[in-house]
């Protein structure tokens, strides 16, 4: 087959776009997504999780984290016996590249994937002087970065330490729940790669969603529930060791 | 310590953002006396207590513009502020307690004064002096009656605000429910009487100071009874962290063996031994043996001047304790952190040591611009000249 020059001079623009496309590893838009219709949340089952990394991994690549901040991470806790108050943790670089074989014989031992919990009523939002940071229509606490101060008040408010200042934009940062992906009808990044399925995206508002039959017949848990954030990150299978 | 934890996000500016409003909110409070509550002893001490606040709140703001990420947007405060934000409300305070208070305090207080200098000056003091008059060259009897009486309102308008502008300090650190140290409702009650502490200790001291520079006699009457002052307002303050402190020991929640181990280690030398021992215990001891004892005017000019100055580092110490305290432990109560000040930084020492020293800058030159020396007002001049 010969392409002429202008064949050639009309394919190249539409060339350029896709490969764009690709590079960007941004699919078409969603033009069916409403917001009204969704209230995102998250289920993480703690039994499943391998503490692999690679939902620290693949976030740091998704959405661009610095080295030495995480937008999601994982904590290996380490509980003796009865001393559940006082249990061991650790996380070396959030769990990005797994864990090193525990040093204590015995116990029990067991991974607590973390993220910000996306709370209906949280701490962070109340705080924002300017109100760069706010909770999407669909449930998402999502931070204007071209208004965020950098005042850093929402990273004192947040109990759950999921907000940092990035050395770069010096703006606050935290999880998005991937909302450039889960508006266009993907997955969160952290999601999609987690060979368990540890982790769980949820529309509370879909009734169709499994994850209503799973807090129905399942004892679920939020992190911290006596700070009254109505976080809308469950847990399956939560020590109360876990802070 | 969860992974975000480690570095610290509040520097020692923000150590001194408190302390500097501190200081503006206690020299009014001290200045209000004589104006509004009639204690004629400190009137030597009144107008050098408004300039030494209006030299302190002008600097209050340039440590938190440092500190921002966007100073160029902190002026989103004033267009959009966030309702629900204590924050937000910063802008507002602080501009009303600048213009709406203490601006036009001093401005009424001195308008006799600065009428009278734009008339006998010459060169750029005199053209200085006619743009502070605004215009306004009345000074008839009855205009400068009209002047007191509306300083009287100001100052007993201005009280509730000094009150607002450090209760809501307190309110910005003491509402963080996420964080234990901070997390009371006692902590604008404690910033506030802290404040008065602070602020009558370096009003205190500058009247000492200041007048043995000029060679001038020390009202120990006013030294007196301003130290009375700080000694009845630092009992109540040390009640009060006293009661926090019992109250955090007492109820022993899930933070408090976290925050005791910190206080033990990380927090021993600030906490216990400078801002308990030599900040606070020390000179309460040292003012109530001048209260009980009677002592010469030598040595209790220099009792004055230790406490004074002990207090000002008890006062620091416990900024410096509540703001960098409260973010050396992890919110999951295990594991701590550690505060690593830069020295020529943006937010470093040097940085911290400029900005406490501007204040004094800007004094220095709103003292030589509007004396506040009492025999040398101009008002009180023209009405002992025969």
């Amino acid at each position: 087959m010969t392409m002429t020059r202008r064949q050639l001079l009309i394919l190249l623009p539409a060339a350029a776009v896709a490969w764009d496309s690709i590079l960007a590893s941004t699919p078409e838009a969603s033009p069916n997504y409403n917001m009204a219709e969704h209230w995102w949340a998250m289920l993480i089952d703690i039994t499943k999780c391998i503490g692999c990394g690679s939902c620290v991994r693949a976030c740091q690549l998704e959405n661009h984290v610095p080295d030495g901040y995480y937008r999601t991470w994982v904590e290996r806790y380490h509980i003796q016996d009865w001393e559940m108050e006082y249990p061991k943790v650790d996380s070396p670089e959030g769990g990005k590249n797994g864990f090193p074989a525990a040093k204590e014989a015995g116990g029990k031992n067991f991974f607590v994937p973390k993220l910000c919990n996306h709370c209906a009523d949280s701490p962070c939002t109340q705080v924002c002087p300017v109100g760069a940071t706010f909770i999407s229509p669909d449930g998402v606490v999502l931070i204007d970065q071209k208004y965020c101060l950098g005042c850093r008040y929402c990273v004192q408010a947040c109990p759950y330490g999921c907000r940092f200042i990035n050395p770069q934009t010096k703006t606050a940062n935290k999880c998005t729940l991937c909302y450039h992906r889960i508006t266009k009808g993907l997955t969160t990044a952290c999601c999609e790669v987690c060979p368990t399925g540890a982790r769980q995206l949820a529309n509370l508002k879909n009734p169709n969603d499994p994850i209503h039959e799973f807090l129905r017949t399942h004892s679920v848990q939020v992190l911290k529930p006596q700070m009254a954030t109505h976080s809308k990150c469950f847990y399956y299978g939560l020590d109360g060791s876990v802070r | 310590m969860y992974p975000n934890e480690v570095e610290l996000q509040w520097s020692v500016l923000i150590v001194l953002y408190p302390f500097l409003t501190g200081l503006v909110a206690g020299a009014f409070i001290l200045a209000s006396l004589e104006r509004v509550f009639q204690v004629q002893a400190v009137k030597p001490t009144y107008r050098l207590a408004l300039l030494t606040a209006l030299a302190f709140l002008l600097v209050a703001p340039l440590p938190l513009q440092l500190h921002l990420g966007h100073p160029e947007r902190s002026f989103e405060m004033y267009l959009t502020p966030h309702g629900s934000s204590a924050m937000a409300m910063f802008g507002f305070v602080y501009l009303w307690y600048l213009l709406a208070v203490l601006v036009l305090e001093i401005w009424l207080d001195y308008r006799y004064d600065i009428v009278v200098l734009s008339q006998t000056t010459t060169g750029w003091r005199r053209l200085l002096y006619r743009i502070l008059t605004l215009g306004s060259t009345n000074i008839s009897p009855r205009a400068l009656h009209i002047d007191e009486r509306a300083g009287w309102l100001i100052t007993v308008i201005g009280i509730p605000s000094a009150f607002l502008l450090h209760g809501y300090v307190g309110f910005i650190f003491g509402s963080v429910k996420a964080n234990p140290w901070w997390s009371s409702p006692l902590m604008p009650v404690v910033f506030l009487f802290s404040a008065m502490v602070s602020g009558i200790a370096v009003v205190m001291l500058l009247y000492m100071l200041l007048t043995t520079m000029r060679r001038e006699p020390i009202d120990m009457c006013c030294v007196d009874t301003v130290a009375k002052y700080l000694f009845y307002t630092f009992i109540i303050d040390f009640s009060l962290e006293m009661l926090d402190l019992i109250h955090r020991i007492y109820e022993a929640d899930e933070s408090f063996r976290s925050l005791d181990f910190m206080v033990h280690t990380k927090l021993y030398f600030s906490h216990i031994v400078v801002q308990i021992l030599l900040g606070t215990v020390t000179p309460i001891i040292l003012l109530a043996i001048t209260q009980v004892a009677k002592l010469n005017d030598l040595v209790r000019k220099r009792i004055y001047a230790v406490a004074g100055c002990l207090t000002l580092v008890g006062i620091f110490a416990m900024r410096w304790n509540v703001v960098i305290g409260g973010q050396l432990f992890s919110k999951s109560f295990l594991g701590y952190t550690t505060y690593k000040m830069g020295f020529v930084t943006r937010e470093g020492l040097l940085m911290a040591i400029m900005l406490t020293i501007l204040p004094f800058i800007f004094l220095w030159i709103l003292v030589k611009l509007l004396p506040p020396w009492p025999e040398k007002t101009l008002f009180a001049k023209a009405a002992s000249a025969p």
